[in-house]
């Protein structure tokens, strides 16, 4: 079993105290439970009461039909207070929210954050204030599109794609506006891609807001950003590349599938990229703090790249 | 956790909340079954891993010393106990629900659900209004959970660090102030011990475990400290200007980026960009390859000579 099952209880019998009538279905989902496992909680809790513990001290519960009822349980009728890292959590969220442009000018936050201060004591207040998320400046864009987004409107965009160094014109049906890894995306169906595509917002150059109701086909699916927005597929060359110390920055910046210390501050690191002109651009600016290791046609790309570029200081200007 | 403990447990729990009077263990000890009734070294054992498991989820159990009394009594007293009542407004409760989903998958996410259940079983309602925001903030340094509670609890800790660039990994002895993320990335801020002196560290370059060095409660966070202008690293202003040829119909990003433009008659255009970093603009003009080439000034125009050299070996 679960430790965190007393918690789970000390939440769960104030929940039905508050809700009567709530169905085991319903109820399951919220404490992100099986039914059954439900089921089992109740039978628990229907074994516990006041000491003495004949039936009229024991906690009265039932779920016949489906739905909940509960009686007999004002010991434990309200939740435990909030703890420190509870209330710390979501008030280090509440703080951050408020540089979204969306709250911009609304006081709904900061009544938020004092009724949550009040209910959780000094310590989340404080905890809180040291903990911070900082996500900038929301592009300008950011107010538009998400307002387009709520009411459902095609977006068209001029985007900037800097791995092939161009700027597309794009019709979107926008579905999400997200923010992850501290940057603002546009997540929606591209009719320039027939796909779903992530547009960071700093990279669209123009917006407009067309008079054309969105109208995202059904395999328009938001994706799982759990991992980052920027997810290789396995049909991605694999390239290896030893860093400097100087280069390090590189396995912070892309997700790599393999880090190796060498010493010194030196590592050898293997990422996918769907683009070669993309690592070719990467390695330039590197110079001598990376170096392509495998595959041996790219190390000659770059170099063949390297050569045409320092041709043009040779040659008078 | 075994049923049968949970169920103690929980009996406990009610017992100790519906008392008036503090009870002694012995009282307790009848009065909640699961305890052992022959063997008191047995039970005095359990009862106080009891009390210590139900301190660890934030229950407040009550010690009262009376000096008639040989032994302490305990209760729960049910204002430290309870959730206060507390009523959202419905944009209240919206905010409060996209606030939960914040740190869903990072290593606050038990934290943030924790508490929105609290809630909705306290009776506020939480249902998430439909919100075209998806907000995620990650915390996938393994480094993230030590520093949170070093913050938390206010007690200095030790790690291996490797400095930006560095070739080494150093030891560091630091007094946490706080933690922040800036631009998806997370920092940590506060006294440098060795250094005695304030140092910003960031969490994707500590190499190893975050160890507590000191007692909860001995670190002092200066009144007034600013964490977030210590972590934003001083972007230079870009007072200077760069003059760089361009390929016709290439550079779309630096076209953008560039303060003028002029065009060319010889298949090349001229672009006026501001810079502060001579290393920083010569890393992405080298980025560009032979589309673009710096004209002026002179040691940017070196640094990017000097980029392509070092990637043609």
């Amino acid at each position: 079993m679960r430790s965190d099952r007393l918690p789970r209880l000390l939440a769960l019998v104030p929940y039905l105290m508050s809700h009567p009538g709530a169905e085991v279905p319903e109820v399951a989902r919220l404490f992100g439970l099986s039914e059954k496992q439900l089921i089992d909680d109740l039978q628990l809790v229907w074994m516990c009461g006041l000491p003495g513990h004949t039936p009229g001290d024991l906690i009265d519960v039932s779920w016949d039909g489906g739905e909940i009822t509960i009686d007999n349980a004002d010991a434990i009728a309200r939740p435990l207070k909030l703890g420190v890292d509870e209330a710390s959590a979501l008030l280090v969220a509440l703080r951050m929210l408020d540089e979204l442009p969306e709250f911009k000018g609304r006081d709904v936050l900061a009544r938020v954050i004092a009724k949550l201060e009040q209910a959780a004591g000094d310590g989340a207040a404080t905890v809180s204030s040291q903990v911070q998320v900082e996500i900038g400046a929301a592009p300008d864009a950011h107010a538009v599109i998400t307002d387009a987004t709520r009411r459902g409107r095609r977006l068209s965009l001029r985007y900037y794609v800097p791995g092939r160094d161009e700027v597309t014109p794009r019709e979107v049906d926008p579905l999400r506006v997200v923010l992850v890894d501290g940057r603002h995306y546009l997540e929606g169906w591209c009719y320039r891609a027939e796909a779903m595509r992530m547009f960071r917002l700093d990279r669209i150059l123009e917006v407009e807001v067309l008079d054309v109701p969105a109208d995202p086909p059904a395999e328009a699916e938001p994706m799982d950003v759990a991992e980052g927005v920027f997810r290789p597929s396995d049909s991605d060359e694999l390239v290896e590349l030893e860093l400097t110390p100087a280069g390090r920055w590189v396995a912070e910046y892309y997700p790599c599938e393999e880090v190796a210390e060498l010493g010194e501050g030196r590592l050898r690191v293997s990422l996918r990229a769907r683009d070669q002109s993309w690592l070719v651009r990467l390695a330039l600016r590197l110079g001598d703090s990376g170096r392509v290791l495998t595959p041996a046609s790219l190390a000659d790309r770059v170099a063949a790249t390297a050569k045409e570029a320092l041709a043009n200081y040779d040659s008078v200007s | 956790m075994s049923r049968r403990k949970t169920e103690r447990l929980l009996n406990l729990v009610i017992c100790l909340l519906a008392t008036h009077r503090p009870l002694s263990a012995e009282q307790i000890r009848q009065a909640v079954p699961g305890y052992d009734p022959d063997n008191d070294e047995a039970f005095q054992r359990m009862f106080e891993r009891d009390k210590n498991e139900l301190r660890e989820i934030g229950i407040p159990i009550e010690v009262h010393k009376d000096p008639w009394e040989d032994d302490p009594g305990y209760r729960i007293v049910r204002q430290a106990y309870e959730l206060p009542e507390i009523t959202l407004e419905p944009d209240e409760a919206a905010v409060i629900g996209l606030a939960a989903q914040v740190w869903q998958r990072a290593s606050l996410a038990e934290a943030a659900s924790g508490a929105l259940l609290k809630l909705q079983a306290g009776g506020v309602r939480t249902d998430l209004a439909e919100s075209p925001l998806e907000l995620r903030v990650d915390t996938r340094d393994p480094a993230f959970p030590a520093l949170w509670e070093a913050v938390r609890d206010r007690r200095p800790v030790t790690f291996p660090y490797r400095s930006a660039g560095s070739e080494s990994v150093l030891t560091r002895v630091i007094e946490p102030w706080g933690v922040v993320s800036r631009r998806g990335r997370w920092y940590v801020v506060g006294h440098d011990r060795d250094r005695d002196d304030v140092r910003v560290f960031r969490l994707s370059r500590i190499t190893g475990p975050v160890t507590s060095v000191g007692r909860p409660g001995t670190v002092t966070v200066p009144e007034g400290v600013d964490l977030r202008s210590m972590v934003g690293f001083q972007e230079l202003p870009s007072e200077r200007t760069a003059l760089v040829r361009i390929r016709q119909g290439s550079c779309q990003g630096l076209r953008h980026a560039a303060q003028a433009v002029r065009t060319g008659t010889d298949g090349w255009d001229e672009a006026e960009v501001a810079f502060a970093d001579p290393e920083r603009l010569a890393g992405w003009i080298a980025s560009l390859g032979p589309d673009a080439k710096v004209i002026d000034p002179p040691d940017a125009r070196e640094a990017v000579i000097r980029r392509l050299k070092g990637a043609l070996q």
